[in-house]
Formats: structure tokens, C-alpha cells, sequence
């Protein structure tokens, strides 16, 4: 009988001892994306091939505030894209990057990524995970290769550490740093401003931001749809196109006359941390944006939106109260989000070094 | 106890031998195939940047660069076909050993081959890739999402542009400027492919660059030196392009 049990013992500790043998020791932590109630279905279950971890989100946000990714080190995706700013580049037209380059365009924030096809003003990126490649290779932007990258992040122990807790060992290639920084870029979220507070019974509007919205779902709501505010369409709503720039937007990467000067409809989320305004950051304030349409924009062009042909008629009074409602989209649960801040320096502000 | 002990010692056995088991090998059918491209000028292998070469308008070139994406590769049978899956190569002129790539394929005698010039659409939107897909590979557009076909890059005293580059960068997978085509080959009249289990067969395919420049459209070095963004350029050059695939020979092993 003792003899039995022992045996019994034994292979009970044999069999345990074999399993945690094999047992892969890679074990992240999942999370999910948020989809607020009431909300369309994302546009793209971005996390479908690169399940989204705790371990893979902290890799991809690491690699963000990383200036390694860039040639001379001074451009990391933060340099551009500014947490406080909703990840826009606040008080840039055009951002600046590589060998004081500018870029083309104004930098657009990040954020519900989830909810977009595609990227990029004029929808030319169609994953978020290759969405990096653009301003990593551009060389007015980070201008570096991805074998650079991959040399210089493979030599930092950390990255090892964290890259084998992402992804089980600790090998490094492009595919997995892009993965990394898809986690990251698609996380963050906004869906808690006061307009979504007040949708959800927890706040209210004042009497100036309750007449704004008013204004808003009769004039702008069609383009800049609730309640992601974007319909994520490309539009042309009237800009002159840039002599210097000759930005032909969507037509760029359709290859169709039709879509000439048409640029993606932005959300209008955080508008008030994201100035200046339009693809080329043209318009400095909100102000002059509603000005834009309510009495400069060129309705002559052959492209021009349908719903734009007449101008947008907005009083004065209108405008003010409009202003009030654009205020209530600002979310302070992404501008002041510790999980998105930069890992190394905590929310300290960024300097600006040019 | 006694058969709590035994029934114990058959569970534990179990979960032993599962614990230890391999994923169940199953003895292999497959014989080999193996697929090599010969990237030929006037029959002779293409040297790159040193031999100066004439297209059919008498313009000279020299060729710094060919490469180009074969997907999806399918052989068919009477009455049947393999799609062999997961299955993307970088045909690489200057990388020997990307010259040919070989595929595993049940026993049986074969008529033809297909394949797919370029990266399905499918994956030119799965996202980041690895190994023959990477972007490091210089075959992906970063502005605008999706994998080069074909890229063909030298020079030529008639081109226009700077350094007299020639730089045809074909691209563009969705809509109607889509570059891609799907190839079907049969091979040579008195060519049977076999597969036989354990044994290599091998399709030799040669790909002409003469055919190049007046297979469809004509392209004359002077007034396209360049293609390197979508559209009905792309598409017509991506046209000629499948037409300098050939299957020459079959060999099957003894």
C-alpha cells in the first residue's frame, strides 16, 4: 500500500515537474478595446491578427516616445504626435522633421484608430500596423530605415526583456515592432468628454453649449458624424489647393480625377487641442475654420462637396454657441491619460528642441 | 484503492504520454517540386550593372536591379488542383537562392502551373508580415499601402530623367489599376511533371526581359523611363510584364 503511494507520488511529481517543463512561460496579461455603448461597431477589428497585451501595449509605447526610431534620434512618433494635443503637433502647420525638412502635412491626432479604414489624410495606409513605415522611412520625417531601427533598438536589453514578454521570446523584426506599436497607437481611446458625459446622463450641457449642439447636428453632424465625429469620408471642402504644395489629397493614391483635393473629413474630437487646422494646417483657430465655411471656402472647384456648394449659413450668434459645443469634445481621459504618457519622463512637458 | 491506484496510474499515463506526444506526423506522400526562374536577356542569364544590354527600339540599359513577388502557386491535374497555401516568394536577380523555391506535392502527374505575379490583395491589407513579406525586403509602398510587384531599376542613355535613371516600380493591387495576374502555364508538349513520393521534379522557367519592352504596349526608354506609383501605366506595364514567363523544360528525378 506505502509502495503504491509512493509510486503514485512519484509520478505525480515527475508528470508536474514535466508539464512545468513544457509549459511556455509566456503569459500575457489580455486587455480590450473599449467600445462605448451605443457606438457603431469598429471599422476594423484591429487587433484581430495581434492580440492586444498589457506587455504588448507598454513594448508599442515605449517604441513611441523611442527617438532611436528616428535617424538622428530627435524625432520619436511623440515628436509629432503630442499627448496634451490628443497626439496632434500643436502649433505646427506642417510639422518639422529630419534635417529641418518639413512635412507635407499637418500631423492629425491619434486616437479611436479602431473607427478608421484607413489612414492618413488622403487614406493612402489600409492597417494601422503598417501605418509607421511612412513617417519611420519619409526622409523629411524620422528618414530612417527599418534595418537602422531594428540595430539600435536589438542592442538595448530592455527592449529583449520586453519584446519576449510581448511576444513570448525575445527575438526583434520589423513585423513584431509594428505590432507592438499598433497596440499602443490603437488603444487609446477617447469617449469621455463632456459631450459623452452628458450623453450618458452623468453631466449637462450649459444653455450656450445645448444651442452649439443644436447648430451642430443641422450643420456639420452629415460630414462630422456623431459620435465618432467623422464619417471618415474624403471631401473637398473647399481650401484652395497650395501652389507650393500641390496637394492633390485622395487623387493622390486613387489615381481619380474625382477625387482631386478631396482630404479625409477629421474628427472633431479634441478639436480644441489640435490647432492648426486643415490637411496643411492652413487655418490657425476655430474660429477662422467656421469663417471658412460659413464664407471663404471656394465653391467653384469641379470636386467640390455637394453639401458645400452654398457655403454653410451660420449667424453669429450661431458661431459663438457653436464654439461652446466644440469646447464640450476636448477628453481629458486621453490628454491627461497616465498610461499614454511617455514611459521615461512621466508627463513632464515636452520640450521643443527646434 | 487498489483500483483507485490503477486508475490513477492509466490517468496520469495519459496525460504523460499526451504531455510528451508529437503533433501526429503523418508519413509523408509528397514528393518535391522544385521551381526555378532564369531572369534571361538574349538567353543569358542577366548580369546586373555591368553588361549594357538594347531593347527591341535600339535604346541601350544596364539593369542595377530585378525583383519581383510569385504568389499562390497551383499545379493542376486532369480533373484536379493543388493550391499549395501560405505560399510567397521574392524572386531576387541579385540573391542566387532566391532563384527558385520548391513546393511539396502529393504524388501524381501534373499539366500545368499557375501562379499569381505580385501579393494577393488579401495580404497586401493583413497588416505588418514577416520573412519574404517584410517591408525591409523594399518591395512595400509605405505612402500608400501595399507590396510592389515587380521592380525593374538601371540606366539608359535615352531616359530622360535624372542620372538617366530607369525605374519601373509596379504596383497597385485593388480597383481597376490592379497589377495583378495569375499566370497559367503548361508545360512543354512531350514534358510530363510527375511527382513521385521522396523524389525532386524540377519546372525551369525562363523569363525574358526582351519580351519586356514590346510584349503588349511598347515602352521605349526615352518616353517611360519611369513607373513607380499605381495606375494605367502600371496596369499596362504589369501586361507586358507577364509576358515573358515560359516554362522550358521538366525534370523528374529518377
Amino acid at each position: 500500500m506505502k509502495f503504491r503511494v509512493i509510486i503514485l507520488l512519484a509520478l505525480i511529481v515527475t508528470t508536474g515537474s514535466a508539464f512545468l517543463y513544457d509549459t511556455d512561460p509566456y503569459k500575457p496579461t489580455y486587455l480590450k478595446l473599449v467600445i462605448p455603448k451605443g457606438w457603431p461597431k469598429p471599422a476594423t477589428n484591429i487587433f484581430a491578427k495581434n492580440p492586444l497585451t498589457e506587455e504588448g501595449f507598454q513594448l508599442g509605447r515605449k517604441l513611441f516616445y523611442d527617438g532611436r526610431l528616428s535617424k538622428d534620434g530627435n524625432f520619436p512618433c511623440a515628436s509629432c504626435h503630442q499627448q496634451f494635443a490628443a497626439f496632434a503637433n500643436p502649433d505646427h502647420d506642417l510639422s518639422h522633421g529630419f534635417n529641418n525638412n518639413f512635412t507635407k502635412r499637418n500631423a492629425p491626432p491619434i486616437f479611436n484608430l479602431a473607427w478608421m479604414k484607413e489612414l492618413h489624410w488622403d487614406g493612402g495606409i489600409n492597417h494601422i500596423e503598417v501605418q509607421p513605415l511612412a513617417p519611420l522611412t519619409d526622409t523629411s520625417e524620422m528618414a530612417e530605415t527599418i534595418e537602422n531601427v531594428l540595430k539600435k533598438i536589438s542592442a538595448d536589453t530592455a527592449y529583449k526583456r520586453m519584446f519576449k514578454a510581448a511576444f513570448g521570446d525575445a527575438s526583434i523584426n520589423s513585423q513584431r515592432m509594428l505590432k507592438a506599436l499598433a497596440q499602443f497607437t490603437g488603444s487609446i481611446q477617447s469617449y469621455n468628454t463632456k459631450y459623452d458625459k452628458v450623453k450618458r446622463g452623468e453631466d449637462t450641457f450649459t444653455i450656450s453649449e445645448q444651442y452649439g449642439y443644436k447648430v451642430f447636428k443641422t450643420k456639420c453632424n452629415s460630414c462630422h458624424t456623431e459620435p465618432l465625429f467623422t464619417d471618415n469620408s474624403f471631401r473637398n471642402n473647399g481650401l484652395n489647393s497650395s501652389k507650393n504644395l500641390a496637394d492633390k489629397g485622395r487623387m493622390r493614391i486613387t489615381g481619380r480625377r474625382e477625387d482631386s483635393l478631396k482630404f479625409k473629413v477629421p474628427s472633431l474630437r479634441n478639436i480644441n487641442r489640435t490647432a492648426p487646422y486643415m490637411h496643411d494646417g492652413r487655418l490657425y483657430t476655430l474660429s477662422q475654420v467656421i469663417e471658412h465655411y460659413r464664407s471663404k471656402l471656394n465653391s467653384q472647384q469641379p470636386t467640390i462637396d455637394s453639401l458645400m456648394q452654398n457655403k454653410i449659413v451660420i449667424s453669429n450668434q450661431e458661431k459663438i454657441d457653436l464654439l461652446s459645443f466644440l469646447y464640450t469634445l476636448t477628453d481629458e481621459m486621453l490628454t491627461g491619460n497616465k498610461r499614454y504618457e511617455d514611459p521615461q519622463t512621466g508627463n513632464l512637458p515636452i520640450i521643443h528642441q527646434h | 484503492m487498489k483500483k483507485f491506484f490503477y486508475f490513477s496510474l492509466i490517468l496520469l499515463c495519459c496525460i504523460w504520454s499526451n504531455a510528451y506526444a508529437q503533433p501526429g506526423v503523418k508519413e509523408n506522400q509528397n514528393g518535391i517540386l522544385k521551381i526555378v526562374f532564369k531572369n534571361l536577356i538574349n538567353d543569358q542569364p542577366i548580369i546586373l550593372f555591368d553588361s549594357s544590354y538594347t531593347n527591341p527600339f535600339g535604346e541601350n540599359y544596364t539593369i542595377n536591379k530585378f525583383k519581383y513577388y510569385v504568389s499562390n502557386t497551383a499545379l493542376y491535374a486532369a480533373g484536379t488542383v493543388n493550391k499549395i497555401k501560405n505560399d510567397y516568394h521574392l524572386i531576387n536577380q541579385s540573391i542566387d537562392s532566391s532563384l527558385y523555391f520548391t513546393v511539396s506535392l502529393p504524388e501524381n502527374q501534373y499539366d500545368s502551373i499557375q501562379f499569381l505575379l505580385g501579393v494577393d490583395s488579401a495580404m497586401n491589407t493583413s497588416g505588418a508580415q514577416t520573412g519574404t513579406l517584410d517591408p525591409m525586403n523594399d518591395m512595400f509602398w509605405t505612402w500608400n499601402s501595399g507590396y510592389v510587384m515587380e521592380k525593374l531599376e538601371g540606366t539608359s542613355p535615352q531616359s530622360t530623367v535624372v542620372n538617366n535613371k530607369m525605374e519601373y516600380h509596379i504596383g497597385g493591387f485593388s480597383g481597376e489599376y490592379s497589377v495583378l495576374n495569375y499566370l497559367t502555364l503548361p508545360f512543354p508538349k512531350d514534358k510530363k511533371l510527375q511527382i513521385r513520393k521522396g523524389k525532386v521534379s524540377t519546372v525551369v522557367m525562363n523569363v525574358d526581359i526582351n519580351k519586356f519592352w514590346d510584349a503588349g504596349m511598347l515602352i521605349k526608354i526615352r518616353d517611360i523611363p519611369v513607373c513607380t506609383s499605381p495606375g494605367i501605366l502600371a496596369k499596362q506595364i504589369a501586361g507586358n510584364f507577364c509576358k515573358l514567363f515560359k516554362v522550358v523544360d521538366v525534370i523528374n528525378e529518377k
